[in-house]
């Protein structure tokens, strides 16, 4: 049996909350994440924490420890002093739901904004060939599992509600750069909309998120500024400059971007045009999913009077969700 | 279906933390090395560029690259290898067409710009730590945005390189013929240095190869920008080593030319 060790573990939801103080047991080999469990285990078993894989692959425990953005699946204990109080709290940037689960939403949106890979129109599935080196840099950017670390700790966000708007952060600007450097992919725009669109420019480079990626992604030297370099090529090159005013090329201004995301144009939802979200809108309630009368699902089809394992969904559920009955608007069609 | 525990609506709350930061390492530290470090070498640069001598060692050919090109009137005719151009007045710097660039160069160079707004700026001064501005708007708009120069400067920095360099050589001389003393390691080294930290630049990388969509095209290009790569790794250490060269060489320099001590001769 380890020791009793000290922790400070923010409690509360969107209307306010504070730190509590916790005595948790502390054996050899564990992780922060281990504690959070104990604590569920024993003192509070109403306490919220997301987490999934325990080995820093799925992104979701994502936390503050001592103030540094980390994965508490990853932070070993053993980094602490025995006497040391370790303090963990939600991630600042975005809302909190409870406790140490935080809404990201503001991540996903940002994700679906940013244009998709687009292969040559002429190029089809199956046909695609590269050659490692011109692939390998993209690679370095897959390794993200998308916890959000990099923006949570972003100033640009962190510090400054407000940017939320213009600014898609560090997670999306390695995805920018893996898909502009990406052999087979044929959008040219990538840049401009990374400059007009993205909010490329907040970012003052600081590094910040490169500090915190758990997977030691080098986002800022090897995706940031290369982006910066090759917006400099499009917009800050004078000579590029001068061509575009004296032919006229001159139409990329701010917000033109927009819409280039290539999101299914918006069809009848006419309300979200002007409103953003309309997120009391009624999307057709699913059946409920096929359980007997303990509540339960079957445990096999022997019991069940379908082939195959029932969704826990409903069986009228498909993946993915239609588009058109997600909450989700664009922020051009917000103005 | 499963049901969400939020609603959305509006702007929501972020969990209320009372404190600004919890870090508890020492995270005071970095900036203010930075802020001693940077202050200290500007502060000594200022004196040395304003003295208007000691800059020259008639024997053996050294020059200073603070000092470098000489192009005012003030210079010794056999320093100044280029010509001079401009009035001897106390505020022109003997220098005064390359420190502009160089001073340029570094401080729109991506690790000095991540070093002074982290210090001195306080944007962050340190990560999970709240900036110290109300409003920011980055590298958006006047003057910030004309940190997107970098590329020029890098060009002129590579020139001024070359012109250093052509310092380093002529030094290898002695009142008779050739020689070579410890003031001559020290330019060399400093000219390596030098062309270290511009070829590391983040600039020069993408000017290299970096921009390229198909290195697989462009074999040469691609051998360029895996050695641009590798020095580039070490941008921030080759920033402060050059500081570092820059002020020995100039120290040396001063030193030896005001006679407090004299050049240790290998050769003649
Ligand atoms: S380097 Fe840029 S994107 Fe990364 S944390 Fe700093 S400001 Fe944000
Ligand atoms: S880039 Fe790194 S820090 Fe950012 S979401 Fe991906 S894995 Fe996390
Ligand atoms: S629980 Fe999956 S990354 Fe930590």
């Amino acid at each position: 049996m380890g020791a009793k060790r000290h922790f400070r573990v923010w409690r509360g939801d969107e209307t306010g909350g504070d730190l509590q103080d916790y005595q948790v047991e502390v054996n050899e080999g564990e992780v922060v994440l281990d504690i959070i469990h104990r604590l569920q285990a024993t003192e509070t078993p109403d306490l919220a924490c997301r987490w999934n894989c325990k080995a820093g692959k799925c992104g979701s425990c994502s936390m503050e420890i001592n103030g540094m953005p980390r994965l508490g699946c990853m932070t070993r204990m053993s980094t602490f002093e025995e006497s040391e109080t370790v303090t963990v709290t939600p991630l600042r940037t975005f809302p909190v739901i409870r406790d140490l689960v935080t809404d990201v939403n503001f991540n996903y949106q940002k994700a679906r904004e940013t244009p998709a890979f687009a292969p040559p129109e002429d190029l089809a599935p199956g046909e695609y060939r590269m050659q490692q080196v011109d692939v390998e840099r993209s690679q370095e950017f897959r390794k993200c599992i998308e916890c959000f670390l990099c923006q949570n700790v972003c100033h640009v966000v962190r510090d400054h509600e407000e940017n939320k708007k213009a600014f898609s952060g560090p997670r999306y600007f390695i995805r920018a750069a893996e898909l502009d450097m990406h052999p087979l992919d044929a959008k040219t725009d990538r840049k401009d909309y990374a400059q007009a669109s993205m909010g490329l420019g907040y970012c003052n480079i600081t590094k910040c998120c490169t500090e915190v990626c758990p997977e030691h992604i080098t986002i800022t030297d090897n995706a940031i500024i290369p982006m910066k370099e090759r917006v400099v090529d499009r917009r800050y090159d004078p000579i590029v400059w001068l061509g575009r005013k004296i032919f006229r090329r001159d139409q990329l201004s701010e917000g033109d971007g927009l819409g280039m995301s290539g999101l299914p144009q918006a069809d009848g939802h006419g309300a979200e045009h002007k409103s953003g979200v309309n997120w009391h809108r009624e999307v057709p309630a699913p059946q409920v999913a096929p359980v007997g009368d303990d509540g339960k699902l079957p445990i096999s089809e022997i019991t069940f009077d379908r082939a195959g394992g029932p969704s826990p969904f409903g069986d009228d559920v498909t993946f993915p969700l239609p588009p058109e009955g997600l909450n989700y608007a664009h922020p051009d069609r917000d103005k | 279906m499963t049901t969400t525990a939020t609603k959305p609506g509006g702007a929501r709350a972020r969990a209320a933390i009372a404190a600004k930061t919890l870090r508890t390492d020492n995270w005071r530290l970095a900036p203010l090395i930075t802020v001693v470090g940077l202050g200290g070498w500007v502060a000594y640069a200022t004196v040395r560029v304003f003295m208007h001598d000691f800059y020259w060692v008639e024997d053996y050919h050294y020059l200073t690259p603070f000092y470098s090109p000489c192009i005012t009137d003030r210079c010794v005719t056999d320093a100044a290898h280029f010509g001079t151009y401009l009035p001897g007045w106390w505020v022109i710097p003997e220098a005064s067409f390359t420190l502009p660039f160089l001073l340029l160069f570094r401080l729109t160079c991506y690790y000095y710009r991540k070093a002074y707004y982290r210090s001195f700026w306080a944007s962050p001064p340190a990560c999970a730590v709240p900036d110290g501005h109300k409003t920011y708007s980055g590298e958006t708009r006047f003057p910030l945005i004309f940190q997107n120069a970098h590329r020029y400067a890098f060009y002129a920095a590579g020139i001024i390189s070359i012109i250093n360099t052509y310092d380093a050589i002529v030094a290898f001389r002695s009142p008779d013929g050739f020689g070579f003393g410890l003031g001559n390691v020290i330019l060399v080294l400093n000219v390596v240095m030098l062309w270290a930290y511009t070829l590391s630049c983040h600039s020069c990388r993408h000017i290299a190869g970096g921009r390229l969509k198909h290195f697989s095209k462009h074999p040469v290009r691609y051998r360029f920008w895996t050695f641009v790569s590798k020095l580039n790794v070490r941008h921030m250490q080759l920033a402060w080593i050059t500081l570092g060269t820059l002020a020995l060489t100039d120290f040396y320099i001063m030193a030896v030319s005001a006679g407090w001590f004299g050049d240790l001769r290998f050769i003649n």
